[in-house]
């Protein structure tokens, strides 16, 4: 079990920046996200999207914007715990104990949920019979390839990943790609080359195709796929590799005993409090009259939430206000060199 | 103003009226209809706000660009005539206009 000062759900900016609030007034912090990298929807929606709103950065992409607030919080050392949701939490003595899929534990007197609109999970597909073949002949993700040699393998999606895999798995098998639409959105790159696959008869291109059934009891066999204008056509399939992208889920938080407001957290505006006393919801996720949903907004909330941990995790001392350009103690824990 | 209406999967209509130049997804907000999610907040980095919109409108809506199409790709059902609510901006010329909710966003 890990102890600290703040537990932070959810490593997007206002999650990152965060770390820098608890770590400026001298508070430790672990940070926990589904994800496998830090940046949130920065990172997983728009890594390559400009944005324009960010005080004092003219220009920045997503995947700018995080990297600079991973150089801004390194001095804090905070713990990084991703590619891991956080399914249980509880209270014990004034402190909380929070509970990660992959089994960890930390005990802290602070939560900041910084969760934006939840946790990233793909986006399933949403036949009935597609459940049953979870995770035996369809996935979303690939562990292990070599499984799908000699294979017949059909691929949803018209994104990079389905390009990729539709490449990657042509070396070793005949491949169908299936997509709704005859564009693919995939880098131009991938595109020239899934069409030379194609020519060469590694890749079966289908669009605009949509999948219709599945077919098989205990085993899946095949698939039906629909054209746009209703025609029908089977493809003998063992596997299918679906990606169609994330979708974003409150999940576990919804049980929580929070109160929730549209996927939303009500929050106090001096503290960020939440409802329940040490649980505090920043960014995204966190509602309030005039809430507006920009990273600048999130960083401000980030700025009181840390302010109001520091009485739950320090009660025996005084909080006092300070500048980063004076503060001796600031600059201690940023490390800078005397 | 413009009245818009939702029309639930189940086929329950709604008919509100929506201020020009609001989307059709924050009309929907606004009027608690249900169906639209909206998640994103309209930047277009979701599909939740996913709607069907009836052929002899399609048509006479602003043509959608590549990267709605690209998000639409991420939508529950897409169809030929799904489009993101939130990149439809009511006008005087959408009085009338009729948009139906999918079964589910995600």
């Amino acid at each position: 079990m890990i102890k600290t000062d703040a537990i932070i759900i959810g490593a997007g900016p206002t999650g990152l920046f965060a770390v820098h609030q608890l770590g400026i007034i001298g508070l430790k912090c672990e940070i926990i996200d589904n994800l496998d990298r830090a940046g949130g929807q920065c990172i997983e929606l728009y890594p390559d999207k400009p944005i324009y709103d960010i005080p004092a950065i003219p220009e920045c992409t997503g995947e700018e914007l995080t990297n600079g607030l991973l150089k801004q919080i390194k001095p804090f050392k905070a713990g990084f715990h991703l590619g891991q949701r956080v399914e249980e939490i509880k209270k014990e003595n004034n402190l909380w104990t929070v509970k990660t899929n992959k089994g960890n534990t930390f005990l802290a007197p602070n939560i900041i949920i910084a969760g934006g609109v939840g946790s990233f999970e793909p986006r399933k597909i949403t036949l009935k019979e597609a459940e049953k073949f979870e995770g035996s002949q369809i996935f979303y993700s690939v562990t292990n390839k070599d499984i799908f040699k000699n294979k017949k393998i059909s691929i949803f999606g018209g994104g990079d990943s389905a390009l990729d895999w539709a490449l990657e798995l042509s070396k070793i098998n005949q491949i169908t790609l299936v997509h709704r639409r005859s564009e693919f959105r995939g880098a131009a790159h991938t595109l020239g080359e899934v069409k030379k696959k194609e020519k060469e008869g590694k890749i079966i291109i289908k669009t605009p195709y949509n999948l219709k059934s599945i077919e098989g009891d205990k085993t899946m066999t095949g698939i039906e796929i629909e054209h746009e204008d209703g025609k029908l056509e089977k493809i003998k399939t063992d596997y299918i590799l679906s990606f169609f992208g994330l979708v974003m889920k409150l999940g576990p938080i919804t049980d929580w005993g929070l109160n929730i407001n549209k996927k939303t957290i009500p929050v106090n505006t001096e503290t960020f409090q939440t409802n329940k006393e040490g649980i505090f919801a920043i960014g995204d996720i966190c509602t309030y009259p005039g809430k507006l949903k920009l990273i600048l907004s999130g960083f401000h909330e980030a700025a009181l939430a840390a302010r109001a941990c520091f009485a739950r995790a320090k009660p025996n001392e005084t909080y006092r206000f300070e500048f980063t350009t004076a503060s001796k103690s600031i600059h201690d824990r940023l490390g800078l060199k005397k | 103003m413009p009245k818009i209406t939702y029309i639930s999967h189940d086929g329950q209509k709604n008919i509100v009226e929506v201020p020009t130049g609001l989307s059709v997804m924050e009309g929907a907000l606004q009027n608690n209809i249900e169906g639209i999610d909206a998640d994103c907040g309209g930047s277009m980095a979701c599909a939740t706000c996913h709607v069907y919109v009836s052929d002899n409108w399609f048509n006479k809506l602003e043509k959608t660009h590549d990267a709605e199409k690209d998000m639409l790709d991420m939508a529950y059902e897409p169809k030929k005539n799904s489009r993101l609510s939130c990149q439809i901006i009511v006008s005087n010329d959408l009085d009338g206009l009729e948009v139906t909710t999918p079964v589910k966003q995600i």
